[in-house]
């Protein structure tokens, strides 16, 4: 058994009260008391306090806005009850946006974990200025989003792009990045690829490093290899690690904005994500409904049921990696 | 005792909270009231011409300073004014409201300040009447936006590549080349032979706009929406028109596929990407900004094909939460009397809505030296002078939207031509939901 190193609730009680002298004892032992069981949670609180106002009334007010046929420019306002959520389920738009968001979060994300812990494997070799390798990992991390998808948007141009003139130099005829469904997509997480690779490196460095060099030295004299080596100690010890990139990849990639906005040049409106909608994301599907075509309403319904479907699939990878990992 | 003190801690919260809110809202109180000087901020998209209007009105009150916000496309503007009238609180203190935007503020005219109460009603003689009724609630109890511009449609073209092609280049007998959208296809087929490099028009979208207005003008009065606000789009006979016009153009591959004012049709405007472009009159502004040099003396303006029409134009509305309602009226009254619409029509070729303006010989007679000294005022007045009204729906921008990404993916090889109508007519109940 532990020992309750808690200062004792019996030690501290004051005499049953007989007379005014003990009652104000009272009252500072109830103040000592509520300075040793409340200062904890008075020093927490900010961060609840914060999360409350921006975090929780929000979730609760979209709640509330989704309910509703309402018009942010119209200024419309009636109780639907739950028409929007049942017209969410048969909208052949929001399924569209759904598969497209999907299919840019496989292409990122997965790619990106496997080069991620490649290059972290690398990185955690003896090799000559470290310092400075690490740090140009992080350099397209700290570039603005927007200058990041204004530059590959360019590069992917289809008449004047870098990348097309690239591809006839070899013999491949031009692509239309921003035309094809499954292109764009490439195209796309890319560009989310350019961006957090480094980042994820740099977080399974981290946790490489903390793993006990000699695990590796006993498993090198019983001859295992180097593959063996990262497969057998590197990865399962890194489960933990793993798991929270996944989850964090999984959170921001079902959130995709910025880079297909800033992709969608050939239409008006950028929200569109091309004009079959072949690379609109949920997020701007969302937008599109809330700000651009005047149905607030509705595009609090989507952005419940992009809630839900983050914690959904946050849960199943969690799930999964944790399965993959637990068989070895 | 014990509630006492939880009463004291949720009042010492609730202090914390009430004085953090009032930090923050207390931040952008940052015109300098001390100094007596007022700073007005107008929102406006594309060109509107206002700088020299600015220093001048600066100049003659001291007390104001102007600052303006400018988003260059329209669609981008959309969605900002949206979250600002909304919420209460971001919007300039003048802010720019065009024709596709302003039945859908119409419907909540409470957000606005009511515009006679600031000497709004003698202003009416200086407006083409459709303009002013169009800006004047329904009840007709307050005007809520003052008209800028017109539209009215001229037909820009390269004068350099028409030369190339062995076509006419004087603007009077390349206007003669194309009464009707049928003789400008045709012409145009003899261009692309001619000139397989650069597209005869920029794309869909431009003619879209300007095909459908110019039908709804000279039939029924409406286009998407009819005058109940009922969609309309797959039983109106002038709609159905446009579109198959449209579509004429985009099987003969005639156009580049670009909308306008996205960033390939800028860049595209500094190389020889397209030869002609639907010219209401504010798009000279747009045209002289993005082919600056490497178009100036190449692109002339003549008449468009189809008879009259117009596409475009704006009114000036002064937002309810504005902290100076009072100056801001005065310099929208500024910006849209018929002194400022001469003033922006120099500047950016803005056709005036106000007739006095538009008789003024600065703006009849002016010439514009960009585009080979195109009499611009007599082209534009002529066509103005035909103009009637279309009225269009609050859902009208996103039923638009929606109609051009069809014609954007027919000519993206996406949707076939056959097919490209019902989906058409898809998408537009879908946007008008």
């Amino acid at each position: 058994m532990a020992t309750d190193l808690r200062p004792g609730r019996k030690g501290r009680r004051p005499a049953p009260p007989d007379g005014p002298p003990a009652a104000r004892r009272t009252w500072r032992a109830r103040l000592a008391r509520l300075d040793v069981k409340g200062a904890p949670y008075a020093f927490i609180s900010p961060f609840y306090l914060v999360f409350l106002i921006f975090g929780a009334f929000p979730l609760v007010y979209t709640l509330w806005v989704s309910l509703h046929d309402w018009g942010l420019a119209s200024g419309e306002r009636e109780w639907v009850g739950l028409d929007n959520y049942e017209y969410l389920l048969t909208d052949g738009d929001f399924w569209h946006a759904t598969v497209n968001t999907l299919g840019i979060f496989a292409l990122s994300t997965i790619p990106q974990l496997i080069i991620a812990m490649f290059l972290a494997s690398q990185l955690n070799r003896t090799m000559r200025a470290p310092t400075l390798f690490r740090i140009g990992m992080v350099a397209p991390l700290i570039t603005s989003t927007a200058a990041v998808a204004i530059v590959f948007a360019q590069l992917f141009d289809h008449d004047y792009g870098f990348v097309n003139w690239g591809l006839d130099l070899i013999g491949i005829g031009p692509i239309d990045w921003q035309v094809s469904r499954g292109w764009s997509w490439a195209a796309i997480a890319t560009m989310v690829n350019w961006r957090w690779t480094g980042y994820n490196t740099l977080i399974f460095l981290a946790a490489m490093q903390a793993i006990p060099k000699d695990l590796y030295e006993a498993a090198a004299i019983d001859g295992a290899s180097r593959i063996r080596q990262f497969w057998q100690i590197t990865v399962p010890l890194l489960r933990p690690t793993i798991i929270f990139t996944v989850i964090i990849s999984t959170i921001g990639g079902l959130q995709l904005f910025t880079e297909p906005v800033l992709f969608s040049v050939d239409t008006p409106n950028k929200m569109d994500g091309g004009a079959l909608h072949q690379f609109q994301t949920i997020t701007m599907y969302m937008f599109d409904n809330a700000f651009g075509d005047d149905r607030y309403g509705y595009g609090a319904t989507v952005a419940w049921a992009l809630f839900l479907m983050i914690i959904v699939f946050s849960l199943l990878n969690f799930l999964f990696i944790r399965r993959t990992g637990g068989a070895k | 005792m014990r509630a006492t003190m939880r009463r004291g801690l949720s009042t010492a919260v609730a202090a914390l909270l009430v004085g953090g809110l009032a930090v923050a809202c207390g931040g952008d109180d940052g015109d300098d009231s001390g100094s007596g000087t007022i700073e007005l901020t107008v929102d406006v998209f594309g060109e509107f011409g206002y700088d020299q209007l600015y220093k001048q009105y600066e100049a003659s009150h001291p007390n104001i300073k102007i600052k303006q916000r400018k988003v260059s496309t329209l669609d981008d503007y959309k969605p900002r004014l949206q979250q600002w009238i909304a919420t209460g609180s971001g919007a300039g203190d003048v802010v720019g409201i065009e024709e596709g935007l302003l039945p859908t503020y119409m419907q909540q005219s409470g957000k606005f300040v009511n515009l006679f109460d600031h000497g709004g009603k003698e202003l009416e003689k200086n407006f083409l009447p459709w303009k002013w009724q169009m800006g004047v609630t329904p009840d007709g109890k307050q005007l809520v936006g003052l008209g800028t511009d017109i539209g009215p449609l001229g037909m820009c073209y390269r004068k350099d590549l028409f030369k190339a092609a062995g076509l006419p280049t004087e603007r009077d007998e390349v206007s003669k080349l194309w009464p009707t959208w049928d003789a400008f296809l045709s012409t145009g087929q003899k261009f692309q032979q001619k000139q397989p490099k650069t597209k005869w028009l920029d794309g869909p979208t431009a003619l879209l706009r300007a095909t459908v207005l110019q039908g709804a003008g000279s039939g029924p009065g409406y286009s998407y929406f009819d005058k109940s606000n009922n969609l309309v789009f797959e039983t109106n006979p002038s709609v159905k028109q446009a579109f198959d016009t449209v579509l004429k153009f985009e099987q003969a591959k005639l156009t580049a596929d670009m909308s306008i004012f996205t960033p390939p049709w800028q860049t595209a405007l500094k190389r020889d990407t397209f030869a002609t472009l639907p010219c209401p009159s504010w798009m000279l502004g747009g045209i002289e900004e993005f082919s600056g040099e490497h178009g100036k003396g190449k692109w002339d303006v003549a008449t468009v094909p189809g008879g009259s029409g117009y596409w475009g134009g704006s009114w000036l509305a002064v937002p309810k939460q504005t902290k100076h309602p009072k100056e801001a009226a005065e310099l929208a009254k500024f910006l849209s009397s018929p002194q400022g619409q001469i003033g922006a029509f120099k500047d950016k070729n803005t056709f005036p809505s106000s007739p006095q303006a538009a008789q003024d010989p600065a703006v009849a007679e002016a010439k514009s030296p960009y585009f080979n000294d195109a009499p611009t005022g007599k082209i534009f007045s002529d066509m103005a002078a035909q103009v009637k009204p279309v009225h269009l729906g609050p859902k009208n921008e996103d039923v638009r939207q929606a109609v051009e990404n069809v014609l954007i993916a027919v000519g993206q090889g996406k949707v076939k031509p056959e097919e490209a109508w019902s989906k058409a007519v898809e998408e537009a109940e879908k946007a008008a939901r």
